[in-house]
């Protein structure tokens, strides 16, 4: 099932469409990457899924029903980008007050706070003020604070940026057994390499438009350019052939490209054919990053401003 | 509801935990106590002792110039304009021969300016001059006009301005209702600034710290402002809620001290008004009745506290959407703020005016209209004629106008709080009041 289906989602600025026309569908318990440069429109995207802004039209459906922010959000953690705390406010207490704001007793936010804060080491900050953190501290308290509820669905737009590599990793891992544990997780970030390591599925979105979606193997495959890696005890010498170029010599491989109509087979024979010494022979996938960059430089990367 | 209320909560509790509240709460009548003391103190003590030569060809003056504590009279031949000083006067007064009309002046020559009551009292004593003389030129008796000088006409009367509407008749007392609403329209003034700016402060803290788009996928942006307004207003009563009980204790704990017996003259005051024994308990006393009988309390009191909430509410929405259209720069929240701050300080200086003059139109209007009526209608309520029906248009128009305010600003609000880096115009903020959601 999907616990969340966005249809046909609009939502215009004065001189801007920030999102046009965008669909897809999240299956639940699901880690999805919601890729775009810088100004795409993810930022509203995400604003429209926490009702924090109403679309002007379009449908989202949470958890089958047609999106009720008023008692939704409840179901919902938002980690949005521009993130912070009260930085005058007692650590315990400032945990107590969000998590009380999303709707759980005093009673239960106090049992589920001890939890997190022993999971994270955290006890001994419960009387410290957010001005005494560090930044890496301040955003696994803000981590701990966005997933404290339990929500179904959990938004984090940029969350391990400010965070060394043991925080980061630290979270990851608690993402992931959330994961497991069925809480379906939107990842907002132009971070490849994280969401290459993460995600199930991604969208890619650009200028307010959809131009990517799927699971990351399947868009892997989708963009592939057909390129093998072949591996030699001695390399060839170089000769003439219609059935692919050599886009790059290292010292024992060479990577090419096979020409559109022919098949790898018919790169290997060519090979053995030239009496070539054969040791390995692998397909290259282009990485998420490539296809980030190509997909977006094919449209225009700055957005223009424009009358809607 | 429970989100606002839990709002409200922390707003409440994080600024009346704070040092500062404690401390501003305790300090800020000890301050406006010494202020007080301060300045009598000093108007007592910079008078300065004057001795004023006095060149008169007439001879008449001599006679009629009567010095007192502050300034001394004398009538040297040998001082004049230039060597003044040397002989050790603080002034020379040269009246001519002849004085008939304008152009004869009379020159009160000093280094530096003597002051005005100084100034006043050196006409007065002229004017007596001229006037004892022209009585004596009338054959009116040396000793009969004595005697008439020396009368004190203060002391043979009191005077007592009663207001009659209808059946009710008051004493009207213009000193103390001027003083009491003078101070309630400074009080309300200040507040609205002091409160206001918490406010302001308090939204642009949340949009600095990047903390409103956390809480605004819990809640709804109004909420959340409504929430820091009630918080923050909560506040406010609280501390006036302190100083209240701080004046009514001190004032008991102080005539708890006083003996019975200066009770009990206090009580026969006005039988006898020979106040033997403790006389400074017996002022402290008087001054004490006078006050706490010579104002419609039951009115001033609920009144106040209308308009101080009423004032607050009105101004403090608008104030916290100047704070979240803010970004990093405190500059830019100076020149939002003037639209705001206009309005209220003019509703002090037509305050001014309203104390004086509680039935000039100006004061009447400025009373009704809600930009201005926390202020100005706090002015006029002590002198105790304010038609009821206005004091009810008033109220009406000011619950309205707090209503619309906190809608149009949480329109603003709505949008500014998640916007950042960006320089917002009014013009800009203007389209935001007509959007749809």
């Amino acid at each position: 099932m999907n616990i969340l289906e966005l249809q046909n989602l609009k939502k215009y600025y004065a001189t801007q469409k920030a999102v046009d026309d965008i669909s897809f569908a999240i299956p639940e318990s699901t880690i999805f990457g919601l890729l775009g440069p810088n100004g795409a429109g993810k930022t509203t995207l995400l604003r429209m899924i926490t009702g924090i802004f109403y679309p002007d039209s379009g449908n989202i459906i949470f958890e089958g029903k047609k999106f009720d922010p008023a008692n939704d959000i409840s179901r919902i953690g938002y980690m949005p980008e521009e993130r912070g705390l009260y930085k005058k406010m007692k650590i315990g207490e400032q945990a107590l007050y969000l998590a009380m704001l999303k709707g759980l007793s005093r009673h239960d936010a106090m049992r589920k706070i001890k939890e997190w804060f022993v999971k994270f080491e955290m006890e001994s900050w419960w009387n410290k003020k957010v001005d005494d953190l560090s930044k890496g501290m301040s955003q696994k308290l803000q981590f701990v604070t966005t997933v404290l509820h339990e929500p179904r669905l959990l938004i984090l737009d940029e969350p391990f940026s400010g965070l060394d590599p043991v925080n980061s990793n630290l979270i990851k891992d608690e993402i992931y057994k959330l994961a497991k544990m069925g809480t379906t997780i939107i990842f907002s970030t132009h971070r490849m390499e994280q969401v290459e390591e993460i995600c199930d599925k991604i969208i890619l979105v650009n200028k307010g438009k959809k131009i990517l979606d799927g699971s990351v193997k399947q868009v892997k495959q989708d963009c592939k350019e057909n390129i093998f890696k072949v591996g030699f005890n001695i390399l060839p010498e170089p000769f003439e052939n219609n059935v692919f170029e050599i886009v790059k010599t290292n010292n024992n491989y060479l990577t090419v490209k096979i020409h559109e109509g022919y098949n790898p087979a018919a790169v290997l024979k060519e090979f053995l054919d030239h009496q070539a010494s054969i040791i390995s022979f692998n397909e290259i996938l282009p990485s998420l990053n490539d296809i980030f960059i190509k997909k977006v430089e094919d449209t225009k990367l700055a957005r223009q401003f424009e009358n809607v | 509801m429970n989100k606002i209320w839990l709002v409200i909560k922390r707003e409440y509790l994080t600024r009346v935990r704070n040092r500062t509240f404690i401390l501003s709460t305790i300090l800020l009548p000890l301050v406006f106590i010494g202020f007080i003391f301060a300045s009598a103190y000093l108007s007592i003590k910079s008078v300065e002792k004057q001795k004023i030569a006095v060149s008169d060809e007439n001879g008449i003056f001599k006679n009629s110039f009567q010095s007192d504590k502050v300034i001394t009279y004398e009538f040297p031949s040998d001082v004049n304009s230039n060597n003044f000083t040397a002989k050790g006067y603080t002034a020379y007064l040269s009246i001519p021969k002849d004085y008939q009309s304008k152009r004869d002046s009379v020159a009160l020559i000093s280094n530096k300016q003597l002051g005005i009551e100084a100034e006043e009292k050196v006409k007065d004593q002229i004017n007596n001059a001229i006037r004892n003389k022209a009585f004596l030129e009338n054959n009116i008796d040396k000793k009969v006009l004595d005697s008439i000088n020396d009368i004190d006409e203060e002391s043979l009367y009191k005077f007592s301005p009663v207001i009659k509407q209808g059946d009710k008749t008051a004493e009207s007392n213009s000193g103390l209702s001027y003083a009491i609403g003078y101070g309630s329209g400074i009080l309300i003034y200040l507040t609205l600034f002091i409160y206001g700016a918490a406010v302001m402060r308090g939204v642009m803290e949340e949009k600095m710290n990047r903390i409103a788009e956390v809480i605004i996928s819990s809640v709804k942006p109004f909420q959340l402002m409504l929430g820091k307004i009630l918080g923050i207003a909560a506040v406010g009563l609280t501390q006036l809620l302190i100083w209240l009980v701080l004046i009514v204790g001190l004032s008991t704990l102080a005539s708890a001290f006083i003996s019975h017996d200066t009770i009990m003259q206090a009580q026969n005051l006005n039988t006898s008004m020979n106040a033997g024994g403790n006389s400074a308990a017996m002022k402290f006393l008087i001054a004490k009745n006078t006050f706490v009988g010579g104002a419609n309390w039951s009115l001033i009191i609920p009144c106040f506290l209308f308009y101080f909430l009423g004032g607050y509410l009105f101004y403090a929405s608008l104030f916290a959407a100047v704070g979240s259209v803010v970004n990093e720069d405190p500059q830019e929240a100076q020149s939002l703020m003037l639209p705001i701050t206009m309005p209220i300080i003019l509703s002090f200086i037509i305050m001014s005016t309203a104390v004086g003059k509680p039935d000039a139109p100006i004061s009447v209007w400025g009373s009704i209209i809600p930009l201005s009526s926390p202020i100005v209608m706090m002015a006029r309520i002590p002198s105790g004629n304010v038609p009821a029906w206005q004091i009810l248009v008033s109220m009406l128009s000011l619950v309205v106008g707090f209503i619309l305010t906190t809608m149009l600003a949480a329109k603003i609000y709505r949008t500014g709080i998640l916007l950042y880096g960006k320089k917002v115009t009014f013009k800009e903020m203007g389209k935001w009041l007509f959007r749809k959601s």
